[in-house]
């Protein structure tokens, strides 16, 4: 990683650190959705804690949560590497398998296999 | 002509935001594919770079305004649960649904599934928004974010597709019904 010096670059050479903090944390959203979906539907405790909001139910906590930790991530990989060059190949790696983590465990099929329904 | 106040907000939702949301991946999967392909102009105009950002972020907008109707006034309508001893389920989507075994799954597997898979869009296209603005050409460089901006475009499409596709099927079968009535027209008899 190559750190770059505040106000020494320039805009057509931007360090890639921004970019890879959003797509990482846009995988740990997309991640964190995944999971949390699936712990409301396996556990009954973890889906009444989840009820932020009755009318929608679990839904309402699953979509919150998973909203507070991708923006949690953002800012907290943003302001670490801001002012870096990332090992892009890494974080695409990462963002990808937590995308598919976030589409297996929304497909209820998936998550009765998981919970041998 | 008359509609209800729940079947207009369910058109708001689904046609309104989520069709036209869906409408404008094409447009937005192939300019990303352009701005990104290896022969593309090294600096795209300005103007054309405006176009762009305006065009993700309406996207972007258009994602989370549709998600946000439907889980906060859409989907209560849809799960609501009917008085006890009711026999008439058509006010109540999900027990309709599931009164049956021919139509249990389009709420078990169809709405289980898109419900949640609805939210990856907008997590998606808002990253896809914030890089293509911030970066613009300079995606395409080696080591950069072409991959990734790409990528999770495209799932957005696909959960995006999901989502629509089965509440079109829901809505055929189980549609959300009730609320006050909306005049739109009088007919001459």
């Amino acid at each position: 990683m190559s750190t770059w010096q505040r106000g020494t670059r320039a805009d057509t050479d931007l360090p890639n650190g921004p970019a890879a903090a959003a797509i990482l944390a846009a995988g740990i959203g997309c991640g964190a959705l995944g999971v949390l979906a699936f712990a409301g539907d396996a556990s009954d405790t973890i889906g009444k804690a989840l009820n932020f909001y009755n009318p929608s139910g679990t839904l309402s906590g699953v979509t919150t949560l998973a909203i507070i930790i991708w923006l949690a991530a953002w800012l907290a990989l943003y302001l670490a590497w801001r002012w870096r060059d990332v090992a892009m190949g890494a974080v695409n790696l990462a963002s990808f398998a937590l995308l598919a983590v976030g589409f297996l465990l929304t497909f209820p099929p998936f998550m009765d296999l998981l919970q041998g329904k | 002509m008359e509609i209800s106040t729940r079947d207009l907000w369910t058109v708001v939702h689904g046609m309104g935001f989520g069709a036209l949301f869906m409408l404008a991946f094409s447009g937005a999967l192939a300019e990303l594919y352009r701005l990104s392909a290896s022969g593309a102009p090294a600096q795209s105009s300005g103007r054309e770079q405006k176009l762009l950002n305006f065009y993700l972020l309406a996207m972007v907008i258009l994602a989370w305004l549709t998600v946000f109707t439907g889980a906060y006034i859409v989907y209560p309508w849809y799960r609501a649960v009917p008085p006890a001893g009711a026999s008439d389920l058509a006010d109540y989507p999900r027990r309709l649904l599931l009164s049956s075994g021919k139509t249990s799954e389009w709420h078990n597997v169809g709405m289980e599934w898109k419900e949640h898979v609805a939210w990856l869009a907008p997590i998606a296209m808002t990253m896809v928004a914030y890089v293509t603005m911030k970066y613009a050409r300079a995606i395409a460089k080696p080591q950069y974010m072409r991959t990734a901006v790409l990528g999770f475009a495209l799932a957005a499409f696909i959960a995006t597709g999901v989502a629509g596709a089965f509440g079109a099927f829901l809505n055929k079968y189980a549609p959300v019904r009730g609320g006050s009535v909306i005049i739109l027209m009088e007919g001459e008899q």
